[in-house]
């Protein structure tokens, strides 16, 4: 018999722990079976076989970090569709609240108008344009 | 609880991280045999029978060889960015449905290691915890060519995710459970009718798709990897082990991605005859699965590279609005219908 409930969430410890002990091993493998004889032009960074020009701490193009500003304001979005797509069904085949399922629908699409608002305002400004 | 349950789930976990790293394994060298096939030529077939210990000596060859660690990159996040990416993604497996109960020995086994209410959130969250170990990955080797690897990499990720959370709402709104044994039961009957890729979500099918061959930086989408302008990407630095466990991620990536789309989209591990014999459905899910890698790897060999402006409009302009869309017209369908 399948248990139900929490104990149900114990699988996700005990699968951690077996990912963890196996990363850890693939780790520790070539420690033990490769032999190790360091350079210092082997441990220089990658750089097609030239000298390494300067280090890689370099600024980067800040569209990444706007990116990743829209990403945060999007997912918060998700993060409010996902419970309201699961309860969404369960209001309508409720007859108690027959009278709010407009509402329920329609306050989820004022939202989501809303943030396409957003995005077009995002976009509008430019932040996909990566040769400005 | 009981000692048995316990048991059955630790049982259940070392053969499904077993099956899932020997699928990796031969993933990889089916890849290579079919894009072989698909260029006229054949592809590792050196190494047994049809190469089929290829994936052997390719581990025993990573195991033997030297450890570099690049002396100006940044020692703890190094090590760790790989294990990050490894560790989640072995044990997102674990909630995936891949078949009916079956009886064996008079108990009754469930074809799923563990199922929760929030099943689906929880793997959700654990892919995007990949994304840290793209990011510490470029960062942490100190090379100019993985930081800007790593940079894209998750730049991409996360504009991606964003379209394949979407995507999925649709298919939340008509199963109404985010546990993934409620959303393949709720695809049954109808003789395949109710899967939902046919009831209601192509559309979110089509973008779930797109989206998921972004997420595992698949070609049209592998501009992290890039090898014409970026040499590796992220894992540029890394030799050994170290590489292997970025690359069975990406794989283990690849197959939880497609077993996902099964389980969400096409009726998981439903097909005929099921009812009468439970152990039909583990083939059904494998057969399924299959199909979802085969097009993955197709698509390799068919598809050019897309430019960063492109990769990003596209996910932003056109992925996006469409997953929105695809929940509009999912709520207002199920609204009328009910």
């Amino acid at each position: 018999m399948e248990p139900s409930g929490t104990v149900n969430y114990l699988p996700i410890l005990i699968v951690f722990v077996v990912a963890s002990t196996l990363a850890a091993i693939i780790i520790l493998i070539p420690q033990l079976l490769a032999r190790s004889r360091p350079t210092t032009t082997k441990l220089m960074p990658y750089e097609c076989g030239v000298e390494p020009v300067g280090t890689a701490r370099e600024r980067q193009s800040v569209k990444f970090y706007l990116v990743a500003m829209v990403f945060l304001l999007f997912d918060i979005e998700a993060v409010f569709l996902l419970p309201w797509a699961v309860v969404f069904p369960q209001v309508l085949k409720d007859p108690a609240y027959s009278s709010l399922k407009y509402v329920f629908y329609g306050e989820m699409m004022v939202f989501m108008a809303v943030l396409l608002v957003g995005l077009v305002y995002v976009l509008r400004k430019g932040i996909l344009e990566w040769n400005r | 609880m009981t000692t048995d349950i316990l048991l059955e789930w630790i049982i259940k976990i070392a053969v499904v991280i077993g099956i899932l790293l020997t699928a990796v394994a031969y993933l990889v060298l089916i890849e290579r045999r079919i894009l072989g096939f698909i260029q006229l030529r054949v592809g590792p077939n050196r190494v047994g029978p049809f190469g089929l210990l290829q994936p052997a000596a390719d581990g025993l060859k990573f195991m033997f060889k030297e450890d570099i660690i690049p002396l100006t990159a940044n020692k703890f996040l190094y090590v760790l960015a790989p294990t990050l990416i490894l560790v989640p993604a072995l044990m997102t497996f674990i909630v995936i449905p891949y078949g009916d109960s079956i009886t064996i020995f008079g108990r009754t086994i469930p074809l799923h290691v563990t199922r929760f209410d929030v099943g689906l959130l929880y793997l959700l969250a654990l892919a995007s915890i990949g994304v840290y170990g793209l990011a510490l990955a470029g960062w942490s080797s100190n090379n100019k060519y993985s930081l800007i690897g790593g940079l894209r990499a998750s730049a991409q990720m996360i504009s991606y995710e964003l379209a394949l959370g979407l995507s999925i709402v649709g298919v939340l709104i008509q199963a109404g459970s985010l546990d993934l044994v409620k959303i393949v039961e709720a695809q049954g009957g109808w003789y395949g009718l109710k899967w939902h890729v046919f009831y209601f979500q192509p559309l979110g099918y089509l973008v779930f798709f797109i989206a998921a061959l972004a997420e595992t930086n698949r070609i049209p989408f592998d501009l992290p990897e890039a090898e014409a302008e970026l040499v590796a990407g992220y894992h540029v630095e890394y030799s050994s082990m170290k590489f292997a466990m970025f690359f069975m991620a990406e794989y283990a990536n690849m197959i939880t991605s497609a077993s996902l789309g099964t389980t969400l989209f096409w009726g998981g591990w439903m097909g005929p005859g099921v009812e009468r014999w439970p152990a039909l459905s583990l083939v059904y899910f494998i057969v399924k699965v299959a199909i979802f890698l085969f097009i993955f790897i197709w698509i390799r060999s068919t598809m050019p590279r897309f430019r960063y402006d492109q990769l990003m409009r596209f996910g932003w302009k056109v992925l996006l609005p469409l997953a929105l869309l695809n929940i509009v017209i999912t709520a207002t369908l199920v609204l009328i219908t009910s």
